[in-house]
């Protein structure tokens, strides 16, 4: 895993302390640690140009086998209570969209073998719309979706 | 240094996994809302990036954007954990700032 290498290198330099000294010598910016972060995905408008920067493909399949449990009706947009379980195997990554965000993308999480595909977390939505699961398994993309009505919703001032 | 004093994590073992849950502290600021006094935008000041950690060995990545609510809560199952054992989260955000926390199993 790409991201693995990149902490086992960040905890080499720190041991043997060269990273203060290119923190001192000012050629390493913030940004150069968080360069995992897919800022192009997260930056991306609507959701097939995320799948599309996150995958390289916007055609994922339906599956029965993916279960979005959150309120069918948020009174709160600020705080939407998602979790995503799923029975497929060998699932890598599991990523969750508010379709109707400005940004759509809310989180992507990688995992390893070691971790059960089942998420929990809260996000925003500014109005009512789907959130759309991704998940990839064994390679293959599936998705599942559901409506949630906002009666307030959580991305504005 | 991290302190730890951002992140809440309970850690309690199950049959053959560990559940995990966690409250971290934390603004999520979007950078597209205004401020209602001086109708500016309030800068983005959002978490990134999270992993957890069974034991020193990372189990999981989550990449995050604006849309995680404030003071972010966050559950999952690590599998083959038990009692005893180290679960550490931590998360760096996009200004750079950083808070990582372990707690024992129980």
């Amino acid at each position: 895993m790409p991201n693995q290498d990149r902490r086992t290198f960040l905890k080499q330099t720190l041991t043997t302390g060269t990273m203060g000294v290119a923190w001192a010598g000012g050629f390493l910016v913030p940004d150069a640690l968080l360069a995992a972060w897919p800022k192009e995905v997260f930056s991306a408008k609507d959701v097939p140009t995320v799948l599309k920067n996150l995958y390289g493909t916007e055609v994922v399949a339906d599956s029965a086998a993916i279960q979005i449990k959150a309120p069918e009706i948020a009174e709160n947009g600020a705080v939407v209570p998602i979790s995503i379980e799923t029975s497929l195997d060998n699932v890598t990554q599991i990523a969750i969209f508010a379709a109707v965000n400005p940004l759509p993308l809310a989180a992507d999480f990688r995992l390893t073998d070691s971790m059960l595909p089942s998420i929990s977390t809260r996000i925003k939505m500014n109005k009512t719309g789907e959130v759309v699961a991704v998940v990839k398994a064994g390679g293959t993309l599936y998705s599942a979706s559901k409506q949630i009505k906002v009666t307030i919703g959580g991305c504005g001032g | 240094m991290a302190t730890g004093n951002t992140i809440r994590i309970k850690a309690k073992a199950k049959s053959d996994t560990v559940e995990v849950k966690s409250l971290i502290s934390h603004p999520m600021e979007t950078g597209l809302r205004k401020d209602s006094s001086t109708n500016e935008l309030i800068p983005a000041h959002f978490i990134q990036e999270l992993t957890a950690e069974l034991n020193g060995k990372i189990v999981m990545t989550a990449y995050w954007g604006i849309a995680i609510s404030k003071n972010p809560y966050v559950s999952f199952e690590i599998k083959g954990g038990k009692k005893g054992d180290t679960v550490r989260l931590t998360w760096t955000d996009n200004k750079g700032e950083s808070d990582s926390l372990a707690v024992k199993v129980h």
